[in-house]
């Protein structure tokens, strides 16, 4: 394979993030719009300078990026648009890199922002995919939550996982949650309460399911150059990868894309996994996030039970994952849900922390998967960040 | 005494010295229908479809249409109806003379008879013997056959019908012949639904009350009701048939006048 | 093991009838393939032509090969459940009044040089904890459109009272049957067929009471019978049959018949095709208008619902038998109407079923040769249709080769049968 070009002299910089609520009365473009203002601010930048804007947004429909940069008066050079829920934040970062380093654009606005009304969730779930409408929403799922029961189910039987071991990781993103203002659960979370919670798709019970809710998140991509002249602080960008549609004869998708690229993402950055300092992963169910720990090298295929029994995934322990909480304790903002992980990293290594901020963070993995269209997730991405300086 | 007759019978229609009874049976789809051998043509049943019923379909009005065989309910029988009286001259619902359809009836009381045996046949004797004590039948009067029939309600006991087909009681050859050619009369009414006996189609010729009224130029008229309010003589018909052009038959209302006195 | 169904209480009077509710409906047009084999009780998917691969859910385009030639191809849907859940929480209506509910996904075997597809299906209860074999068939669910269910491998004891599969079929165990005409020798095969099928109250409707018709006066005498009167020529019979036991039929099965076997030509006149319209379309549209909108009301109405709506119509419907012209020509219409009423019942959740028979061992048919469909072999179709979820039923070899012929090319089989073959 052609080694790939280093994302040298390319930042991400001010992490933006607009509080969570459970229902919003607001529309999609009110989210962006906010996020977009957030950028401005935190930046000191006018709009005017965002001249490449990459998106992504679940509730917005009809409109897409285009409407947004109409909506919100921009004129961009460079526009796209990314419709892939939880790897979203990755792949924004990725292209709009490449856009920035190729000079397609000189900074630009990663957005992405979505609205919560009553019926909107299962409204997203019944219009999601083809597939889905065709061959999932027709049968009762009810969206996520069985998709992540088969696969919890199938993982639990073949690797030997207990409800325990899900639940742990849920209560250690809870204790991190604790100290992150935005996130929608405030209350501890103990194993006893995890484990008595009512059941929602056996094997999932009410803690392993995220809550839908509405939000927004931003950061901008642009050279490094520009941030020092701005004083903004930054992160780079040390590797990416991006897969869609992998293992597709796999029974029941007991491993991700990640698998496939986990050492090509590992040798870009020039580390190795145990250089990791903590792990946004993508945490719609707990379940995932032990094909990430397996798939990105912690640990081989089936260990990840142990492994999770061997750490405290807390923010100030040992391995810390999902450190402002993840969305099992902040909340599943859509696709901004995508971008949680990847904002939260980028306060992390340039010590912004909202929460409590992980002891010494230089580097940190984001992990992104989504888009259950069928009967598995068919995106994954990850990315290696570092501290600037 | 009026110089118009007439008048006096309007009077004494008013003031019930005159009774006018109604011979007919409702229609209804309900009421039982000729039943024929499947294989052959099937006359219609009464049946109403409702136009519009003050709606959507009608506004302000309700009304139906309806539809039926010529020999449907309380009908009336013309000569054309049989092979026998094909060529007659005047012998469909729209020739038949308006005079014939004014007519005197002799009301011949079979009920007991047909109560015990519902195969009971009329026979020329039995005609002779009811002479004989209402005096002689006079010619262009309607004979009617009082069954009781038309008091079994129920459709199925109405029809009467076995396994060997139905079983309704009429006339048989001979006092048919005995009513047409020795005794002139304007035609032959039942309250079955056939002039002709329920298994008139066994007798020689078969059902010969149509075979010879009809070859005569007479009348059938059929599912008669209310015989028994009529008195053996001395009551008068009105039957008058659609004016059905070429018909065989028509639905009617048959109207009786009692004289009361 | 399928607990059996016992016979539910009588329903408490004072409590709202459950409205009737459906699983979402919606599909993409490429999928209705899978509708379309579920509709005559068959499990096909999509085979590519050039490779072979098996493709789930359905798609324009070769996940393998990206060929286009896929054929809805039968399966034998043999497999093994691999991962499964129950549900205790849905979005929808239709599944939050019916939880818990069983879903799974199932690996089928393979049958070629590529891997089989993974199939997210409903879950009979009988089949044990994944990793187990399972059969997998096309099901219409109550909306009338195509899901999967997965089956043990062999059948179990009281299988069909699963609660899933009931939702899946119109078992007639415990409903309450209409046969409309009982005295045809098909009406009284039916009305054996559903007693036997575990129907525990049968109304038989007769027309013309004074027909004595042999064998009739032994259905009469069955305990699970009722002999209510119907004429479905006339318009007031059948209101008045409706207003009396409309609000109680669970599955109506129109046996009201005319046939008479006459081409343009034998029969002079309009008397007989009018007879057999009167009764094969007008009075199947008189029973839709009276029935229907009752039945439907009663679509969700806890587990001895209104479920379907069964028509008798004829091969002859698809193609029309010269020798049997204006009788062909009538069921072609109750066949259309019959499109209508499935497009106006569905909404409700009951599913309108057709047969469409091949020639019937009955005397009208008396100078055809064989093989003729007996009544009792066409009360034994509906019946497996009404258990197994087809919603359009060929009895007979006759309609089957029909059926294939007019699937093939309708042109030709028009030529063909016109010079009698």
């Amino acid at each position: 394979m052609t080694r790939r070009a280093p994302y040298d002299g390319i930042v991400v910089t001010t992490p933006v993030s607009i509080p969570y609520v459970r229902f919003s009365t607001r529309g999609a473009h009110w989210w962006i719009g906010r996020a977009l203002a957030a950028l401005v601010r935190d930046s000191g930048l006018s709009k005017d300078r965002f001249d490449g804007v990459c998106a992504t947004s679940m509730s917005l429909a009809p409109d897409t990026a285009v409407g947004i940069v109409q909506h919100h008066g921009l004129t961009p050079r460079w526009l796209d648009y990314i419709p892939m829920g939880g790897v979203t934040g990755v792949v924004a970062m990725r292209r709009a890199a490449r856009a920035v380093q190729a000079g397609d654009a000189d900074i630009v606005a990663c957005v992405a922002g979505d609205t919560n009304h009553i019926d909107s969730f299962r409204q997203g779930l019944e219009n999601f995919s083809q597939f889905g409408k065709d061959a999932v929403y027709p049968i009762g799922t009810g969206g996520p939550n069985a998709s992540f029961a088969f696969l919890t189910d199938y993982y639990m039987r073949t690797y030997g996982a207990r409800r325990e071991d899900f639940g742990k990781m849920c209560v250690a993103q809870r204790e991190n949650a604790l100290a992150y203002p935005h996130a929608l659960f405030k209350a501890p979370l103990t194993l006893d309460r995890y484990m008595n919670a009512r059941p929602i798709a056996e094997p999932v019970h009410l803690f392993d399911c995220v809550m839908p809710c509405a939000g927004a998140e931003a950061y901008l991509v642009m050279r490094e150059a520009e941030a020092r002249d701005l004083g903004l602080s930054f992160g780079r960008i040390l590797g990416t990868i991006e897969r869609h549609n992998a293992y597709t004869d796999d029974p029941v998708q007991y491993r991700g894309g990640w698998a496939m690229d986990s050492g090509e993402l590992y040798g870009m950055a020039g580390i190795a996994p145990n250089d990791i300092d903590f792990f946004e992963t993508y945490d719609d169910y707990p379940v995932i996030n032990m094909l990430q720990f397996e798939d990105l090298g912690f640990c081989a295929k089936g260990e990840a039970p142990d492994f999770v029994r061997s750490h405290s995934l807390t923010t100030d322990g040992s391995f810390p994952i999902n450190t402002s909480g993840g969305q099992l304790s902040v909340g599943q903002a859509g696709g901004a849900g995508g971008f949680l992980g990847t904002v939260e990293a980028i306060r992390q290594v340039t010590g912004q922390a909202l929460g409590t901020p992980v002891p010494d963070a230089r580097i940190g993995l984001i992990g992104g998967y989504g888009m259950i269209s069928y009967d598995r997730g068919v995106c994954s991405a990850a990315a290696i960040l570092a501290a600037g300086d | 005494m009026n110089a118009n007759p007439l008048l006096d019978m309007v009077r004494g229609i008013a003031e019930r010295n005159i009774r006018v009874i109604d011979l007919t049976q409702t229609l209804s789809p309900d009421f039982p229908q000729i039943e024929l051998p499947p294989e052959m043509g099937q006359c219609w049943p009464f049946r109403l479809e409702e136009v519009s019923r003050y709606d959507d379909r009608g506004l302000a009005a309700y009304w139906n249409n309806f539809s039926c065989g010529e020999h449907t309910g309380t009908h009336f029988d013309a000569p054309i109806h049989w092979v026998s009286g094909r060529n007659l001259p005047n012998n469909s619902t729209d020739t038949v003379p308006v005079e014939n359809m004014v007519a005197p009836a002799c009301v011949v009381d079979c009920a007991t008879h047909a109560e015990q045996n519902a195969d009971f046949l009329l026979s020329a004797d039995f005609l002779r013997n009811w002479e004989e004590e209402h005096g002689r039948i006079p010619p262009r009067s309607w004979v009617l056959m009082r069954t009781d029939w038309s008091k079994r309600s129920d459709p199925e006991s109405y029809q009467n019908f076995d396994e060997e087909g139905q079983h309704t009681p009429g006339p048989d050859t001979d006092a048919v012949r005995f009513l047409v050619e020795e005794r002139d009369v304007m035609g032959f009414g039942s309250e079955c639904i056939g002039t002709d006996a329920g298994q008139a189609m066994h007798l020689r010729p078969p059902y010969p009350c149509h075979y010879y009224i009809h070859g005569a130029g007479r009348y059938g008229l059929q599912c008669l009701t209310n015989l028994d309010l009529l008195p053996p003589t001395g009551s008068v018909l009105f039957t008058a048939p659609l004016k059905i052009k070429q018909g065989s038959g028509s639905p009617l209302r048959v109207l009786a006048l009692v004289w009361e006195g | 093991m399928a607990k059996p169904l016992t016979k539910p209480k009588r329903k408490n009077p004072v409590l709202r009838t459950r409205a009737p509710m459906l699983p979402p409906a919606p599909r993409s047009r490429i999928s209705l393939g899978l509708t379309s084999g579920a509709a005559r009780g068959a499990f096909e998917l999509q085979v590519c032509r050039d490779c072979g691969a098996v493709q789930y859910p359905p798609r324009e385009a070769c996940r393998e090969c990206l060929s286009d030639l896929l054929d809805w191809t039968p399966q034998r849907g043999t497999g093994e459940l691999v991962a499964h859940t129950t549900l205790r929480h849905a979005m929808e209506n239709y599944f939050r009044e019916r939880l818990p509910w069983r879903l799974g996904i199932v690996k089928l075997d393979r049958e070629g040089a590529n891997e089989a597809p993974s199939l997210i299906v409903h879950v009979h209860g009988d089949c044990g904890e994944p990793p187990c074999r399972v059969r997998v068939r096309a099901m219409l669910d109550r909306a009338g459109q195509a899901v999967l269910l997965a089956l043990p491998e062999k059948d179990t004891p009281h299988m069909s009272d699963d609660p899933q599969m009931r939702e899946l079929t119109c078992d007639p165990k415990f409903r309450k049957v209409f046969v409309t005409d009982g005295k045809s020798p098909v009406g009284q095969s039916v009305v054996k067929a559903m007693i036997a099928a575990g129907s525990d109250l049968v109304w038989v409707g007769e027309a013309a009471p004074w027909k004595k018709i042999p064998g009739f006066e032994e259905i009469r005498a069955l305990p699970e019978v009722t002999v209510v009167d119907l004429d479905v020529t006339n318009p007031d019979s059948v209101k008045r049959c409706a207003g009396q036991i409309g609000p109680k039929v669970d599955i109506l099965v129109n046996t009201a018949e005319q046939h008479r076997a006459y081409s343009v030509g034998s029969r002079y006149g309009t008397e007989n095709a009018r007879a057999e319209m009167e009764i094969n379309y007008f009075g199947l549209l008189r029973l839709a208008q009276e029935f229907g909108p009752v039945m439907m009301a009663r679509g969700g109405d806890t587990e001895t619902n209104a479920v379907a709506w069964v028509n008798i119509l004829s091969i002859f419907a698809l193609a029309n038998n010269p020798d049997q012209s204006t009788f062909s020509a009538s069921k072609a219409a109750a066949h259309s109407l019959a499109q209508a009423m499935r497009a106006g019942m569905h909404r409700s959740g009951v599913r309108v079923i057709n047969l469409y028979p091949g020639p019937l061992d009955v005397e009208w048919n008396q100078e055809l040769r064989p093989p003729k469909v007996t009544p009792a072999a066409l009360a034994r179709a509906i019946v497996g249709a009404l258990q197994g979820g087809a919603e359009d039923v060929y009895p007979g070899d006759v309609a089957k080769d029909w059926y294939e012929r007019w699937r093939t090319d309708p042109k030709v089989l028009e030529r063909e049968l016109a010079h009698g073959e």
